[in-house]
């Protein structure tokens, strides 16, 4: 699962190619929780790449958006296809995350 | 199980092995009838969640203790079947909702949830060690 981590502004994109299962879910996280320890807060995933998520994944992310809220920041989710759209309806975590399908509309909303 | 067996795999029981046996099996299935959507997020997620179980849970992922995958695509069906060494886990008594408001903030608990969400049959016993049976049916042909 590489990750391709840039920024624009104050916020950090992170982009996931690949899967993103229990395997390498600490990948993120610990990459995500790094930016939040040297000021970057406002983070935008965009799933343009990624294939599909697992529970662990799903669970990084609560647990990564809920650090994030606790600092002052927040995450953005961004261009989750079809399926991955299903798979945050089925698991009601899209009432928990804001999600954009685009970068773009996705910074507006920081 | 009827018909004709198409993959009988074994892996150590280490997290690195699920994504090369989910690939696998997603493209044995290719081919066969089966939608996008099944081949694209059911199946690789599903399995996924039976991969991890039988290695964290069931093998407490000890490398030296094997998880056996075998797949039979029948006529209706794709049928895997994921085998652990440990002593399993009665899946009916297992029915916390991760939807419901108390818990859609926890980082666990979704992973049987989602199992039982995208395929068709989810089930367990005991054979040589502990199988968790996922079925997820092609479309059209409804149980």
């Amino acid at each position: 699962m590489p990750l391709h981590v840039s920024r624009q502004g104050d916020v950090v994109i992170v982009e996931i190619e690949g899967q993103l299962i229990v395997s390498n879910r600490q990948e993120l996280k610990q990459r995500v929780l790094d930016e939040a320890e040297t000021g970057g807060r406002k983070i935008l995933v965009d799933f343009s790449r990624t294939g599909y998520i697992d529970s662990a994944g799903l669970g990084v992310l609560v647990s990564l958006a809920k650090r994030l809220r606790e600092l002052g920041g927040d995450i953005r989710l961004a261009n989750l296809n079809d399926d991955l759209q299903t798979l945050f309806e089925l698991t009601k975590l899209d009432t928990l995350f804001q999600i954009a399908d685009s970068r773009e509309r996705a910074l507006e909303t920081f | 199980m009827a018909g004709l067996r198409t993959l009988d795999l074994r892996i150590p029981s280490e997290l690195q092995h699920i994504e090369g046996v989910v690939a696998a099996v997603v493209h044995r299935c290719a081919g066969h009838a089966f939608d996008d959507r099944q081949l694209a997020l059911n199946l690789p997620v599903a399995l996924t969640e039976a991969l991890s179980n039988a290695i964290l849970r069931g093998n407490g992922e000890d490398s030296a203790k094997e998880v056996r995958v075998r797949v039979e695509l029948t006529d209706d069906a794709l049928i895997v079947e994921v085998e652990d060494e440990g002593q399993g886990f009665d899946l009916d008594a297992c029915t916390e909702d991760p939807t419901a408001p108390e818990n859609i903030e926890r980082e666990d608990g979704r992973g049987l949830f989602l199992m039982r969400a995208l395929v068709d049959r989810v089930e367990n016993f005991r054979g040589a060690g502990n199988v968790v049976r996922l079925t997820m049916r092609r479309p059209g042909h409804a149980a």
